[in-house]
């Protein structure tokens, strides 16, 4: 009997099927938690699914390469998510038009705060500097900021996991600094916390409202598109002096 | 829920040749979030089945970024030997982008020459 749970065993986690199906399940039990709290933000969905994973395939003594094997297919739907974002950001089309320069200038100061505060306080903390570089595109959505590492000489897979990091930080995080700075506009709110915290930090705005969604939407796709351009000469300029 | 799927596919797809051809520094699905965008101005607007299936795929955005998440397994020794840094550069670095963010979109909006001030 325990040879042959056994034998399945070491056909199940060799396909792909087991790390996808725990991959549904996790998050679909974090989320379950995150609504019974009230939506919660420190009951982050992603947070709690990431921690009961890394605990399963710790016990379980799977290798990451093996669960990816099937998570990659969750993973792939970013891209295809990513396009999606034009929807809901042209359905705010109007809203976006009449806040043209706060956008354009929120843009701009967070992005480059993102990058320079995260790369100047590590090295403040003696970081390395391959671990400087990885944290410079920090607040971008994964596949962006996975790009962006490689190029500079940061560990990908390591920004990866910080650009997560980040993410539930931002998202566990906004409500109360925005409540302490009183910032109520739902638009200010959203685009704040998609620069900062990209995705994560999106999911959790449409959470909250369609309009502050939105907002975060456009924030992380603009700021994609701008830390990718920035991030070579400001980060290895910061490295420098 | 076929035929909006293939839509965001095509789209991503332009978004990675035109990026990669061209080898701009913006990575394939923004672009292609940038041309969906420009597509629904001109037609004025997503049918049906591409608004629900993109905001479907949206309501459960969190869970995409499980299996990078994960990877924390990995970096485990990294994250021990530097975690003091790590921790202060994230938690410093998002603070201070959304009060930036924030601060600045506040006093923009206050000027007048936006002439939507509230």
């Amino acid at each position: 009997m325990t040879q042959e749970i056994n034998q399945i065993w070491v056909y199940l986690s060799a396909s792909p099927l087991l790390g996808l199906t725990v991959t549904l399940l996790a998050y679909q039990g974090a989320f379950w938690i995150y609504q019974r709290s009230g939506c919660n933000p420190l009951a982050n969905p992603v947070l709690i699914a990431v921690s009961v994973l890394v605990l399963f395939l710790t016990l379980t003594a799977t290798s990451y390469e093996t669960y990816f094997a099937g998570a990659q297919f969750v993973h792939f739907l970013l891209g295809p998510a990513t396009v999606a974002l034009a929807i809901p950001l042209y359905m705010q089309l109007k809203r976006v038009r009449s806040m043209l320069l706060p956008v354009v200038a929120g843009l701009l100061a967070g992005s480059l705060t993102a990058i320079a505060s995260a790369v100047l306080v590590a090295r403040l903390f003696d970081a390395s500097t391959s671990t400087q570089l990885s944290l410079a595109p920090k607040s971008v959505t994964t596949p962006i900021a996975m790009g962006i590492a490689e190029r500079i000489g940061g560990i990908p897979s390591l920004t990866a996991v910080l650009v997560i990091v980040t993410g539930i930080l931002g998202a566990v995080g906004a409500r109360t600094v925005f409540d302490a700075m009183q910032v109520r506009d739902p638009a200010i709110r959203g685009f704040a916390i998609g620069i900062a915290s990209h995705g994560i930090g999106t999911a959790r705005a449409f959470q909250v409202s369609e309009q502050s969604g939105a907002f975060a939407a456009l924030a992380m796709g603009m700021n994609g598109a701008l830390t990718a351009l920035l991030v070579p000469g400001v980060a290895g300029w910061l490295i420098v002096i | 829920m076929l035929s909006a799927l293939t839509q965001l596919l095509l789209f991503q797809l332009a978004g990675e040749v035109i990026a990669r051809g061209l080898a701009l520094p913006i990575p394939g699905p923004v672009l292609g979030m940038l041309f969906l965008f420009v597509a629904l101005v001109i037609k004025g607007g997503p049918d049906k089945e591409l608004q629900g299936t993109g905001l479907t795929l949206l309501q459960h955005l969190s869970l995409l970024f499980v299996p990078a998440g994960t990877g924390i397994m990995v970096h485990l020794h990294r994250v021990a030997d530097e975690w003091l840094p790590l921790l202060l550069s994230l938690l410093i670095s998002t603070l201070a982008t959304l009060v930036v963010t924030a601060l600045v979109m506040k006093l923009c909006q206050r000027t007048p020459a936006t002439g939507e001030a509230s």
